[in-house]
């Protein structure tokens, strides 16, 4: 039975909710006492006013794509995978140890070491938990969880261990050598004649991150495995008729959701940080949920979603910075359109449908 | 609205003396775009068993589902013993008289018969005066309707016709009047069907009003006084049942004439295409599904499975199909298949030329989300013509025969593009059937054909599974429908309890020596 237009479902329903969160936010700014329209301005001046703010945007899109494909892949396998804060933790651990081994000459070099490592740490770490949910029937959504702890703890040690540099303070690995540095906007663009910030983050890797969207696309719809993944996680019985093996499609998926999340470490990792600190992933892995489960699990709709993240929380810094809001206050904000977006996608959507449905029967369809 | 029911009144006292039990006026209802109901009038006079019948889809349960509740009608108003009632909810309905028995029971499975029958209508604070007042009543209507059910027995230690019974005795505790079942006799033996019918039938003498929907032509000639014929949303007719005929009923319901019979000639059998001795299945409880059940079928004919759902059937196509695990030896033209699923699994039998029309079309058969051309190659994706290479999908060749299997087929609408789940129950069979018959098997295992599919599409199935069969291809037949596996199959084999119960030549034994063995009595059918 239809429902509704295709994009009011993609397009429409998630407008309706991006806007109803502005508009909470507002009366939550009013509540303290700030204009919520100089706010906005602010935001969308801070984030895309500026090569600096669109570099900074981008940057945070490029990490929320990543943890976005994670999140995405697993749920076309009906898997929700809670861990992409631990796999892209690991992740950076795998770029960390590649690129302080190696005297790196040229980036060329060292990127596609650095995907290859902080894919194959990523999935390692997701490994496990796969395993246990394919032969063991561990719940996924709680061992994933675990795994963060684990990851975190394990990021801990390391980093005021053995990959810290004897003699300092902070707790982060050497600088890699000048030879992994990543070309940033600024420098990939210079060429061109376009002036791009020189202090913005964003850097290759966003150019990594679109060509992963792409892969993505091909992979679930029109590849064969893909054909699997999607079949499984329709229905698992069905596909047990189709002699499709779960325990070997639950474990595949989750290595190329762990190794998706992975790589988010060559954006923030090499590509920004330029050696491993403590805490790198910054919540990144959890916002993939929100951004998979916005974009409807479609890579179109990932990066649009990864882009409205990227611009709350670049916006998000420059509203601390420029009016004094607190920084809780930015995060309810943030919180708001994750709330609206993600988990109260239903409230929205029922009302929705009965518009249509009665336009449909309106039109006598 | 106040006037309505004014108007409503006195038209109802004005008409014939007694008031009908009910009485429905122009209940339109619509989801969506589908018009699931259109324009329905019917009246069900007190004291008499009104069938209603009608193809899937044709909106019977829908009609059923405004009456007690679940639903709300778009149009329309409901007359109960000649009084106009809203009912927005099923607590309205049950205070209007009105006992509903599902097709799939209620009940909570690890409660006695006599918390199930309180359940929701406990009295006061206290359950002991409830349980006390449920157990007379229990003794009272069992005594009287042969409703005889032990009140202290755990739900799940009943079989399915008591369990019926249980959803029976929860409505007239809750002193319903008028009882509706709907498709009462789909999980029951011929034997339990017969002792349901006569439980109605006392009901009905008592002075119940009973609607019982169907799509089973012989239980609406068998039991019923009056019936009622929906086709598309739409009541056709209403016919005394003294007046009619099964024959006619089925022109009413499908709109046209239609061949009951299935219309085959004589099996040319062949050689011997699967053997199976002493299976036996054992499922994650332990308990032994399969006990040790031998057959064979040939080339060129079609072995159906009689039996009540349940009974080890759906086992039995699951290990053949290469998805559960037996012991004993199967062999496909001599050749043994794995059993243990180490070496094989549903790809495997395939490949050995084993197609398999599941049971359960919505679990198993289909990806419901899927589009038809996504689902027309389940299963067959491996197939290197459905390939560009190892990793690639061949879409467009898939896309391609999508549309050939459609049109030879004649699946409805022919869209490779819509999803599985938009197409009506009789076409998404079409779809799953396309895709194995065309696979040209050796052995077709197919359950329950028909099951959820409009008349129409019975004859065009029946039709195609007979071809396969005259092409010299071996069919083994599971149908819970004792009517089908008689026409369709040539050699029939009962199944009771995981055992096979006896084995008969379709032309040589009938309903009745069936449905003994189908219940598990050997000695009845033997003698």
């Amino acid at each position: 039975m239809k429902k509704m237009p295709r994009w009011a479902d993609v397009a429409l329903i998630p407008i309706l909710n991006l806007l109803i969160a502005f508009i909470i936010s507002g009366l939550v700014l009013l509540a303290i006492g700030k204009d919520p329209w100089a706010a906005l301005g602010t935001m969308i001046d801070g984030s895309f006013g500026s090569s600096r703010g669109v570099g900074y945007t981008l940057y945070y899109t490029t990490n929320f794509i990543f943890t976005g494909l994670a999140m995405g892949i697993a749920s076309h396998a009906r898997m929700f995978n809670i861990g992409g804060e631990g796999q892209a933790a690991l992740g950076g651990l795998g770029v960390a140890l590649i690129l302080l081994a190696v005297p790196w000459p040229h980036w060329t070099l060292a990127l596609p070491a650095a995907i290859l490592f902080g894919g194959l740490f990523g999935a390692a770490w997701a490994f496990i938990p796969a395993y246990l949910q394919a032969k063991r029937g561990s719940h996924i959504v709680i061992t994933t969880i675990m795994f963060n702890f684990i990851a975190a703890s394990l990021m801990g040690y390391l980093l005021t261990g053995v990959l810290k540099v004897p003699g300092k303070m902070a707790a982060e690995t050497a600088k890699f050598p000048e030879g992994a540095h990543l070309p940033t906007f600024h420098e990939m663009l210079a060429p061109f004649g376009i002036e791009f910030s020189k202090h913005a983050p964003a850097n290759l890797s966003f150019l990594v991150a679109l060509l992963c969207l792409y892969v993505f696309w091909i992979l679930v719809w029109r590849t064969r495995l893909g054909y699997n993944i999607r079949a499984f996680g329709e229905s698992e019985s069905a596909a047990v008729y189709a002699g499709i093996n779960p325990a070997k499609i639950i474990i595949i998926t989750m290595l190329i959701s762990g190794a998706f999340a992975g790589l988010m470490a060559i954006n923030n990792v090499m590509g920004e940080a330029e050696r491993l600190i403590h805490n790198a992933v910054e919540g990144a892995g959890f916002i993939g949920i929100a951004v998979a489960l916005m974009g409807r699990n479609h890579p179109i709709g990932i990066f649009l979603a990864a882009l409205l993240f990227g611009f709350l929380w670049q916006g998000g810094a420059e509203l601390q910075f420029e009016h004094q809001i607190p920084r809780e206050m930015v995060t309810v904000i943030q919180a708001l359109v994750i709330l609206l977006t993600g988990a109260l996608d239903n409230m929205v959507r029922r009302p929705v449908e009965k518009l249509f449905i009665m336009r449909y029967k309106a039109k006598g369809l | 609205m106040a006037t309505a029911t004014e108007t409503g009144r006195q038209e109802t006292a004005a008409l014939a003396s007694p008031a009908p039990a009910i009485e429905l006026r122009g209940i339109s209802k619509a989801f969506g775009p589908v018009q699931a109901n259109k324009d329905i009038s019917i009246r069900v006079e007190k004291g008499t068993v009104h069938g209603i019948i009608g193809e899937n889809g044709a909106g019977k349960s829908t009609l059923m589902s405004i009456l007690y509740g679940f639903y709300k009608a778009d149009a329309g108003e409901i007359f109960i013993g000649g009084k106009e009632t809203l009912i927005p909810d099923s607590q309205a309905a049950i205070s209007a008289g009105i006992g509903m028995v599902f097709q799939h029971f209620k009940l909570v499975e690890n409660f006695t018969v006599l918390e199930n029958v309180v359940l929701g209508a406990e009295e006061g604070f206290r359950l002991t005066p409830s349980l006390r007042k449920a157990r007379k009543l229990l003794t009272e209507l069992a005594a009287e309707y042969e409703l005889n059910v032990d009140p202290d027995a755990l739900i799940e230690d009943l079989s399915v016709g008591h369990r019926q019974r249980v959803e029976i005795l929860k409505a007239l505790y809750r002193k319903a009047d008028i009882l509706i079942l709907d498709e009462p006799t789909g999980v029951l033996t011929p034997a339990e069907a017969d002792h349901l019918f006569r439980i109605l039938e006392g009901l009905r003498d008592a002075g119940k009003t009973i609607i019982l929907i169907t799509h089973k032509l012989r239980e609406i000639m068998d039991i019923t006084d009056t019936v009622s014929v929906m086709r598309r949303g739409e009541m056709t007719a209403t016919v005394k049942t003294s007046e009619t005929s099964p024959e006619h009923l089925a022109e009413l319901m499908v709109g046209r004439k239609v061949l009951l019979r299935v219309d085959k000639k004589p099996a040319q059998l062949g050689k011997e295409i699967l053997k199976v001795e002493n299976l036996r299945v054992v499922d994650e409880q332990g308990v032994e599904r399969l006990k040790g059940i031998g057959f064979n079928i040939r080339a060129g004919e079609i072995l159906g499975i009689a039996g009540v759902s349940g009974n080890g059937q759906s086992e039995l196509l699951e290990v053949l199909g290469g998805y559960a695990e037996a012991t004993g030896k199967v062999s496909l033209h001599g050749e043994e298949l794995d059993l243990s699923g180490a070496e094989s699994d549903a790809q495997s039998r395939r490949l050995k030329g084993i197609a398999h029309v599941p049971e359960d079309r919505h679990e198993e058969g289909l990806i419901l989300n899927f589009h038809a051309w996504e689902n027309m190659v389940f299963g067959y994706q491996n197939d290197p013509k459905y390939n560009k290479n190892k990793i690639l999908m061949d879409n467009k060749a898939i896309w391609d025969e999508t549309q050939a299997k459609m049109d030879r087929f004649d699946v409805r609408p022919p869209n490779p593009r819509l999803n599985a789940a938009n197409f009506s129950g009789g076409n998404q069979q079409k779809i799953v059937l396309a895709r194995e018959i065309e696979r040209n098997p050796e052995l077709l295992l197919i359950g329950q054909p028909t099951r959820g599919v409009d008349i129409g599409a019975i004859e065009f199935i029946h039709q195609q599974i007979v071809e396969l069969r005259d092409q010299g291809k071996a069919i083994l037949l599971v149908s819970v429908e004792l009517e089908e596996v008689l026409s369709l199959a040539d050699r029939i084999v009962v199944m009771f309890d995981g055992q096979i119960m006896g084995e008969r030549l379709s032309s040589e034994t009938d309903e009745r020596e069936l449905g003994m063995l189908m219940a598990g009595m050997k000695q009845g059918a033997d003698a």
